[in-house]
């Protein structure tokens, strides 16, 4: 396919075919107010040697050198450029949906490898092809419970991602669906004294993140005993993929919903990530999404084919399980060929670094006066701090020193005014920690 | 396969079977025929309401998806749930074992907008014949 706009000549002779004039002519059936009569304000075009200079400018932009403590949902971790090479050819970058069997076989492989993989990640039976990313994915496996349960009413832990909750209250504000949320208890996890209070035969899914938004784990299984005890389903969101190399798997959950932006994909602008849905056979029916099947040719050979696709919106649009219609093939192909390469001892390797380095943080910062662990409960490669002065300020001293400082936790959560979360994953080393501790250590000395 | 005579059949290719105000409602063979190896069959649960003339359910099949047409209005008062585990019944006796629900007439009245098995025979043979046309 070109990308070429059209030459004035085939303009001319697609008009003559048509019996148009002019341009202007085909838009006449547009009412006269509607028509915009100035030119778009978009700077004139450039030339190849212009746009690489611009290009080249903006990447000269990029904050270089830095270390990096932030996660919250986005995580830093080595990529090998064996991704990036696998993923860009042409086969694989510019292949549309693989809608035909017969001439697709390449691509439904790496989707079912891929689904394979999520499934023995998750403790799950089925997994999707992928969603837009952990957000829609978890507002889609609320959706989902809703469908399964018939009923309207779902319970929020206040630990699940604040941007993640957000996307939810926006699918639910004009559908009917109640959403409430479920608070903090002390050591970090969902309250599950209040959780049980709010649970009535009413409630379709009681929706957690672990490890948590506060970098907890939450106990899974004794959350999805409260929820199935009122025939409400457990939906469990994962935002660090590679917890799942050591914690262990949110199988007793009836949906898992996960972000897979850690399985190969760079943190940029908000994405392109990849989302993930998996759950138990039974459930099948009621997934949103793609799915690939595997199945036998004429001639008795394996072969890959879209199943299941009367779900789809394509197919039965009023009666389709999502208004998503696409999925994240090259995101989900980066993450498939990402975990092949790391192997099971790999990612359980790095998963093993993450909690090694976010354990020695730990106690490096802890030496500080002042500085105290938050939340008891065990955490991965994230645990929120309590500062004696503001986060946001000691922050600003922190980025002069070239460290991109924690999250700070009263932005999305106003009760924890001086708590931070702290992201380390194997990308950082032992002298980037003590550099951080000591950095910290020197901006709470200060005087305010 | 004949057509039980005490039915009351529908153009969509749906039988009921009124006992006592209750009406047991299937799918017919012509209409598994058309569809060919059943293998889910989605259905209300107890409690529902349906309505004459619009969908309660649907059956899928290999080829497609379809949809199933309530013959009268009324409440779901139980829904097969062997068919949950043995969609399969749907192609082999879809006129006994394959119900697919029980519902509470609303309305008995209804049912004299519906075929008798005669009527639904002719309809069905008028069917093939545009078929092979």
């Amino acid at each position: 396919m070109r990308y070429l706009p059209k030459s004035p000549a085939e303009r001319k002779q697609m008009l003559a075919v048509v019996g148009g004039k002019t341009i202007d002519e085909l838009f006449s059936s547009v009412p006269e107010q509607y028509r915009l009569k100035k030119a778009l304000n978009l700077p004139g075009p450039l030339s190849e040697a212009e746009i690489i200079q611009y290009f080249k400018a903006r990447a000269a932009e990029n904050s270089l050198g830095y270390t990096s403590f932030l996660g919250a949902g986005v995580y830093n971790h080595l990529r090998s450029v064996i991704t990036d090479t696998i993923i860009q050819r042409g086969e694989f970058l510019t292949s549309y949906t693989p809608y035909q069997a017969e001439i697709t076989q390449g691509t439904l492989q790496s989707i079912f490898e891929f689904q394979t993989l999520m499934c023995q990640l998750t403790g799950q039976d089925v997994a999707n092809a992928s969603m837009y990313d952990g957000s829609t994915a978890a507002t889609e496996a609320v959706l989902m419970a809703e469908r399964l349960t018939s009923r309207r009413r779902v319970l929020v832990a206040r630990s699940v991602h604040p941007e993640y909750r957000t996307v939810l209250k926006t699918y639910a504000k004009n559908s009917g669906l109640v959403v409430e949320e479920v608070g903090i208890s002390a050591d970090g996890t969902v309250d599950t004294i209040a959780l049980q209070s709010s649970l009535k035969e009413d409630v379709a899914a009681i929706l957690v993140q672990s490890p948590n938004f506060l970098g907890v784990i939450e106990p899974i299984a004794d959350l999805a005993n409260i929820a199935h005890k009122v025939g409400a389903l457990l939906v469990a969101t994962v935002t660090e993929a590679v917890s799942l190399g050591l914690v262990r798997p949110p199988a007793e959950a009836d949906i898992v919903a996960m972000e897979g932006q850690s399985f190969g994909l760079a943190p940029s602008y908000g994405g392109p990530y990849v989302g993930v849905i998996a759950s138990r056979e039974k459930f099948v029916r009621q997934m949103p999404g793609r799915l690939v099947g595997q199945t036998t040719d004429s001639n008795g050979r394996r072969g890959f084919v879209l199943t299941l696709a009367t779900r789809e919106q394509h197919i039965r649009r009023e009666k389709a399980t999502s208004n998503i219609c696409t999925n994240q093939a090259l995101c989900a192909l980066a993450a498939t060929v990402h975990l092949c390469l790391l192997g099971k001892e790999g990612l359980r390797e790095m998963a093993h670094q993450n909690l090694s380095k976010a354990r020695f943080a730990l106690a490096e910062l802890e030496k500080i006066p002042g500085v105290r662990r938050a939340f008891d409960a065990p955490f991965f490669n994230e645990f929120t701090i309590v500062l004696p002065r503001s986060a946001k300020l000691v922050n600003a001293q922190l980025l002069r020193e070239k460290i991109i400082g924690p999250f700070v936790l009263g932005t999305a959560y106003p009760e924890l005014t001086k708590h931070a979360l702290v992201c380390v994953t194997e990308t950082v080393t032992r002298v980037e920690i003590e550099k951080f501790a000591s950095a910290l250590r020197s901006a709470l000395e200060q005087p305010v | 396969m004949t057509y039980p005579p005490s039915y009351r059949y529908t153009k969509q290719h749906e039988w009921i079977d009124v006992k006592d105000s209750v009406g047991t409602i299937g799918i017919t063979d012509y209409a598994q025929h058309e569809l060919g190896d059943v293998v889910f069959v989605e259905l209300p649960k107890p409690g529902a309401k349906v309505q004459a003339g619009k969908s309660f359910g649907n059956v899928e099949s290999v080829k497609a998806v379809s949809e199933i047409y309530a013959p009268v209005s009324g409440e779901v008062v139980e829904a097969n749930a062997e068919l949950e585990a043995t969609p399969e019944k749907l192609n082999s006796d879809p006129h006994k074992s394959a119900w697919l629900i029980r519902v509470k007439l609303a309305d008995q009245a209804e049912l004299a907008q519906l075929m008798d098995a005669k009527a639904y025979e002719a309809f069905i043979s008028e069917k093939n014949k545009e078929a092979s046309a």
